[in-house]
């Protein structure tokens, strides 16, 4: 057993060997795996094929995250736009797609987010069976923690607001949240748990089977993923529409530009002459040396600062806040990072001998009223899909549906329709910073 | 964590210091004349440079004042710093090869 497990792992991990393109997706279930494992597993292929860019596309992406890669496979899928491509300057899913902590809720307050949350959630309760590959997505529960009478007011607001929008959430006492998560210290540390909300539809996902599970499926309906390939240039024609991309590996011809490029976003759009409302800071995460399974749920607290989970590998996912300053470094000081680990130690004494592995950090795209813009611009043909801050991998599929709808439609879903870059101008703000201040 | 050179004590740690976003955003003279876009860009539409940053900081825990500063966002490097009202320093803009920051 060993043996087979240790060969699948090397076997599922993509390659780039090229395959022909009308071969169709290899299927993964219990029997192939069996049939496989019978045989060495030599005879799996590779997930997606490593395609070089063609002269011109019906729609390109650009930016290979979860985001990306799940619009371009909506839009192939949904769609019928075949002829689709993903432009990844680095590896598809090296980005914030691989730098986050996995955590999925829904509990938003407003009516937009939670339409625009739910949306994504109902989506990740069928991503396994949709793509045929194993996302890993664990609803274990999401268990956010109220310190202060404040919290306590905020985190019950939220419970009624969620339940009037049919999201689930309920409050718990300080001893039912104890007998959720019995490793809980709740007294005798500097912010008692007065209680907390919790979410059980929540819980996380694998980051890198949610990019590599669109990567294949997209790969099967035709879409080319093109990686090491860095956008350079926007060309516009002389209407002012979306005309074509410049790119390290040439120029690339599309009337559709969608671009999904987290804190990268601002630098993408500036190449058409299009400015956002964005900022870009580094989020900080760490995660520990593995050890058995011993955590069953999310925590989050947004008082003190920190939320924990555990990998199906066993390692605690433990999320820090954002640096003070805005930065395209993908790290931050190692003070936020120890600011974290201080709150997880008070909230989980026995976790205070434990060793951390390893330490990183993602930039994100933060906007002024901490909510997603999932919109056409000013410039015809193009598409953005941006400012989900520190919170993003939650909505990934629903994100990328809702893109992939508005790129091939050339209009928003009711949906995204209230998250377009003019709301700021309008004072149509979806205020998430109760939800959203860094804590996701 | 960043070492930042107040000009007016020296260079001090970062946790001394409270992030002050762009600088150099300046709040409409009569705001009842604006229009939706101005007020919006004034309030919402940043920079957000990959590259050189001109940039607020306030030295909380010292003297209390704020400056300005030039920082390269790619490295997090600080170029200058300068006192509010000045100018930023021609030098500094010349070695990063940006444009000048008013």
């Amino acid at each position: 057993m060993l043996v087979t497990l240790r060969g699948a792992r090397h076997d599922l991990a993509p390659t780039h060997r090229p395959v022909p393109t009308d071969q169709t997706m290899q299927r993964f279930s219990g029997f192939s795996l069996l049939r496989r494992g019978l045989s060495g597993h030599r005879d799996w292929q590779p997930q997606w094929r490593k395609a070089e860019p063609k002269a011109a596309y019906d729609a390109i992406i650009v930016g290979g995250g979860g985001h990306g890669l799940g619009a371009a496979y909506y839009l192939a899928k949904e769609h019928n736009l075949r002829n689709v491509a993903v432009l990844e300057k680095g590896w598809i899913g090296g980005g914030n797609t691989g730098r986050n902590t996995t955590i999925i809720r829904s509990n938003y307050l407003r009516d937009e987010s939670a339409a625009l949350y739910d949306h994504a959630l109902k989506m990740w309760e069928g991503l396994s069976q949709e793509l045929n590959y194993n996302v890993m997505f664990s609803q274990r529960g999401v268990l956010m923690l109220a310190h202060t009478v404040h919290d306590v007011q905020v985190f019950k607001r939220h419970v009624h607001a969620n339940r009037a929008n049919g999201v689930d959430n309920e409050w718990l006492t300080a001893d039912e949240a104890r007998a959720v998560c019995p490793l809980l210290q709740t007294d005798d540390i500097r912010y008692p748990v007065l209680g907390a909300a919790f979410q059980r539809r929540g819980g996380t996902a694998r980051h890198d089977a949610v990019a590599w599970g669109y990567a294949r499926a997209a790969d099967a309906l035709g879409v080319d993923i093109i990686e090491n390939c860095e956008v350079t240039g926007i060309r516009r024609d002389a209407n002012g529409e979306a005309q074509a991309v410049e790119t390290s590996r040439g120029v690339i011809e599309s009337r559709k530009i969608g671009v999904s490029a987290a804190g990268n976003t601002s630098v993408v759009l500036r190449m058409a002459g299009v400015r956002l409302p964005l900022e870009s800071y580094p989020l900080q995460a760490l995660v520990s040396e593995p050890v058995k399974p011993i955590f069953p749920c999310v925590v989050m607290s947004n008082t003190i600062h920190a939320y924990i989970s555990q990998s199906d590998k066993g390692e605690l996912v433990i999320g820090a806040g954002t640096d003070a300053y805005t930065s395209y470094t993908q790290r931050g000081g190692l003070h936020v990072s120890s600011h974290a680990l201080e709150a997880i130690c008070e909230l989980f004494p026995m976790f205070r001998r434990m060793r951390m592995l390893r330490n990183w950090g993602g930039i994100v795209d933060v906007s002024p009223d901490r909510s997603p813009i999932i919109a056409r611009t000013p410039v015809p043909g193009l598409y953005v899909n941006c400012g989900w801050g520190t919170g993003g991998f939650k909505a990934t599929p629903g994100s990328a549906h809702l893109f992939a709808w508005t790129i091939a439609r050339d209009r928003p879903h009711p949906i995204n329709a209230p998250f377009t870059i003019e709301r700021f101008r309008e004072g149509r703000l979806i205020d998430e910073a109760a939800a959203a201040a860094v804590a996701h | 964590m960043l070492l930042i050179d107040c000009p007016y004590c020296g260079v001090r740690p970062e946790l001394e210091f409270i992030y002050g976003g762009q600088a150099h955003v300046a709040r409409p003279g009569n705001p009842a004349a604006c229009s939706d876009e101005q007020w919006a860009d004034f309030l919402y539409w940043r920079e957000n440079s990959k590259g050189v940053h001109a940039e607020r900081w306030r030295h909380t825990h010292g003297c209390g004042r704020f400056f300005n500063a030039l920082r390269d966002t790619t490295n997090d490097r600080f170029l200058a710093t300068y006192r509010v009202g000045e100018r930023a320093p021609a030098a500094a803009l010349e070695r990063s090869g940006a444009r000048d920051h008013e």
